[in-house]
């Protein structure tokens, strides 16, 4: 990690530039389906919606590996499982059997992302009380290891379709609204990002972030101090988990379809990859990184069969050239350093 | 009897396989730090290498130093131009970069051969079977596999405990900066070991190819096994990779094969099928989390 225990404090100038910043990007989200509306291009909504999802995980991604030093390469683990929550719960509302015979299925939106994170969380809980006995290398291995342990548990669960995953008919129903308009599902996320984001913020700026950014930075100077550097990891690794299991809830809902490749390492692959390309550790550069990855994804796929031929390349001049992402390289082009 | 037997030469042949692989990533992680997710696309490489020139050439001999070179030349390209700027970085960039590079290699491979996957005989010479107890008779091929993988390792073995460049090595493993201190010219080392594993896992994808379809994605199926082998066997050690890959070989080849015969005595025909697949699938990564909770460096870690 770069020591920014070097670097000379100075007097820090209030900063109107990232509030007014976040303005725009807030009110640009906004507007942006009735400005796809406007220029006939109604499929940028979806696009939109999946770009949010994406970037709701990977910022609690972020929140582990960015803010608490942690590299999981296992979120794939919590993003499916959320997703599955929600496609169980739905397969046994439209059975209208009790799960395990004991829970009732459900429909509900708001039911179910509770459930996901629940769910989310207390894996993270598992996984993270036992992986973060190791650190390093072996700590990327270990979080691989279980993710695919559920990868290949979920494949040969025939009662929830094993290889070929669940279809989910319709999305779940929140309030009176349409949840099946492209539109209001937009909304229903941005929403759901919003929370998350600002939640994010107001963790970083805590007690418990600035705990957690020391351990960061020295465990052994935190522990010196008489902070257990354990409970607070785990603390953070659960709370990122239940960041993806909600972000896995949401895309369950919008394809309408979970199946094990949201568990698979690749997704575990992309979700760090849009961390790196956004920024490590800040605030929006996940979002950045995910918008990018998926426009990309998409304006690529259209141009040429081999798109990744060129993604691999952009990704590759990111890494070498733009020393802390995409969010790094904003701020330097706009004239700060 | 003779069914375990057999499984457990699979098991050993496939361990074998890992091994090539295990070989140079443990190394190339050991030494100089990297996570190089793309070691599989260097298998890839090699595998197509040596089942192109099998096929157009029709040659053994020919296509083994191309798939040897190939991969070799590869990895050489891939450390000058890529990895030996990412040292100093973080793992995240390594593994931004290297994911990269898959992505690359991939397309790239399947601009110029296609999706299709390839099918490559196994050289006559080698084909067919020999009987080595009585009733258990077994592929001259696969057995030649295990073979070569132990002469490898004994070669590895002599070259890092025996020689001047194996010193160097083993000195890069365990005292990086010290070697570098010493006017040892750090990045012709570097570029060495990386063009040695990069050749081993040529020669395990020339290999695979008779047995596995050739195929784009081949190399990070592996991959990812060959992580489980590393971390089982310790980074940085090559014993340990042997070992470890042994090890995974084994259990996953025997868990696969018994695994869904011992759950249909409990269950339904097809659950159990599936069922047991999976479960089968999930032990290596089970063992690997085991090991690592016990002994966080691995079984045989190479700071002794």
């Amino acid at each position: 990690m770069r020591n920014e225990a070097m670097v000379q404090p100075v007097p820090v100038p209030v900063a109107y530039g990232p509030l007014l910043a976040t303005l725009v990007l807030a009110l640009a989200l906004v507007v942006l389906p009735f400005a796809a509306q406007a220029l006939g291009q109604p499929s940028l909504v979806p696009l939109a919606t999946r770009a949010l999802i994406y970037a709701i995980a990977a910022a609690s991604l972020n929140l582990a590996l960015g803010y608490g030093g942690m590299v999981s390469f296992g979120h794939a683990a919590f993003f499916g499982i959320g997703g599955y929550v929600v496609g169980i719960l739905y397969q046994s509302f439209t059975a209208d059997e009790l799960l395990f015979g004991l829970i009732p299925g459900t429909n509900q939106l708001l039911l179910t992302l509770a459930a996901a994170m629940l769910a989310a969380g207390f894996l993270a809980l598992v996984i993270g009380a036992l992986s973060l006995r190791t650190s390093g290398v072996q700590f990327i291995m270990i979080t691989l290891a279980f993710a695919q342990m559920l990868f290949f548990l979920f494949v040969s669960l025939k009662a929830y379709g094993g290889d070929d995953g669940l279809i989910i008919r319709r999305r779940n129903i929140l309030f009176g609204l349409d949840t099946r308009d492209d539109t209001v599902f937009y909304f229903v996320c941005l929403a759901a990002a919003a929370i998350m984001f600002w939640g994010i913020a107001r963790i970083v700026g805590s007690r418990f972030g600035m705990v957690l950014a020391g351990i960061r930075q020295s465990e052994r100077r935190m522990a010196a101090m008489g902070i257990a550097p354990y409970r607070y990891k785990l603390a953070a690794f659960v709370i990122s988990g239940m960041g993806a299991g909600l972000a896995g809830a949401l895309m369950a809902n919008y394809l309408r379809f979970v199946s094990p490749d949201m568990l698979h390492w690749t997704k575990s692959g992309e979700l760090m990859i849009m961390v790196i390309l956004g920024g490590v550790g800040t605030l929006l550069g996940p979002l950045l990184g995910a918008a990018a990855l998926v426009v990309l994804e998409t304006v690529l796929t259209a141009w040429t069969e081999h798109w990744q031929l060129v993604l691999g390349p952009i990704l590759l001049v990111v890494v070498l050239f733009t020393q802390g992402g995409l969010r790094a390289l904003l701020r330097r082009l706009g004239g700060g350093r | 009897m003779t069914l375990v037997l057999e499984q457990l030469l699979n098991g050993v042949q496939f361990g074998v396989m890992l091994f090539l692989l295990a070989a140079g990533l443990t190394l190339i992680f050991g030494i100089m730090g990297v996570i190089n997710l793309a070691h599989g696309s260097l298998y890839m490489v090699g595998a197509y290498a040596g089942a192109i020139v099998a096929a157009k050439t029709g040659s053994l001999l020919l296509a083994i130093p191309a798939a040897l070179a190939a991969a070799a030349a590869a990895g050489v390209a891939m450390e000058l131009l890529v990895l030996r700027r990412l040292y100093q970085r973080d793992h995240l960039d390594q593994v931004l970069a290297t994911f990269a590079l898959i992505l690359i290699f991939n397309q790239g491979v399947t601009l110029l051969f296609g999706r299709q996957p390839l099918f490559v005989s196994i050289p006559p010479l080698l084909n067919g079977s020999v009987e080595l107890l009585p009733g258990l008779s077994y592929s001259v091929y696969r057995l030649t596999i295990i073979a070569v993988g132990l002469l490898v390792a004994a070669g590895l073995s002599i070259l890092i405990n025996r020689t001047r460049v194996g010193m160097l090595v083993r000195a890069g493993a365990t005292h990086r900066d010290m070697v570098r201190a010493l006017g040892v010219d750090i990045k012709l080392l570097y570029t060495a070991v990386f063009g040695l594993g990069a050749l081993l896992a040529g020669l395990a994808g020339l290999m695979a190819g008779p047995i596995l379809a050739v195929q784009v994605g081949m190399g990070e199926q592996i991959l990812i096994m060959t992580f489980v082998v590393v971390v089982i066997g310790g980074v940085g050690s090559v014993r340990g990779a042997l070992f470890g890959a042994l090890i995974v070989g084994i259990v996953d080849t025997c868990l696969r094969a018994f695994l869904p015969g011992l759950l249909r005595q409990v269950m339904a025909g097809s659950e159990a099928d599936a069922l047991g697949a999976g479960l089968s699938s999930m032990g290596i990564y089970l063992l690997m989390a085991v090991v690592l909770l016990l002994r966080p460096k691995g079984l045989f870690p190479s700071h002794a």
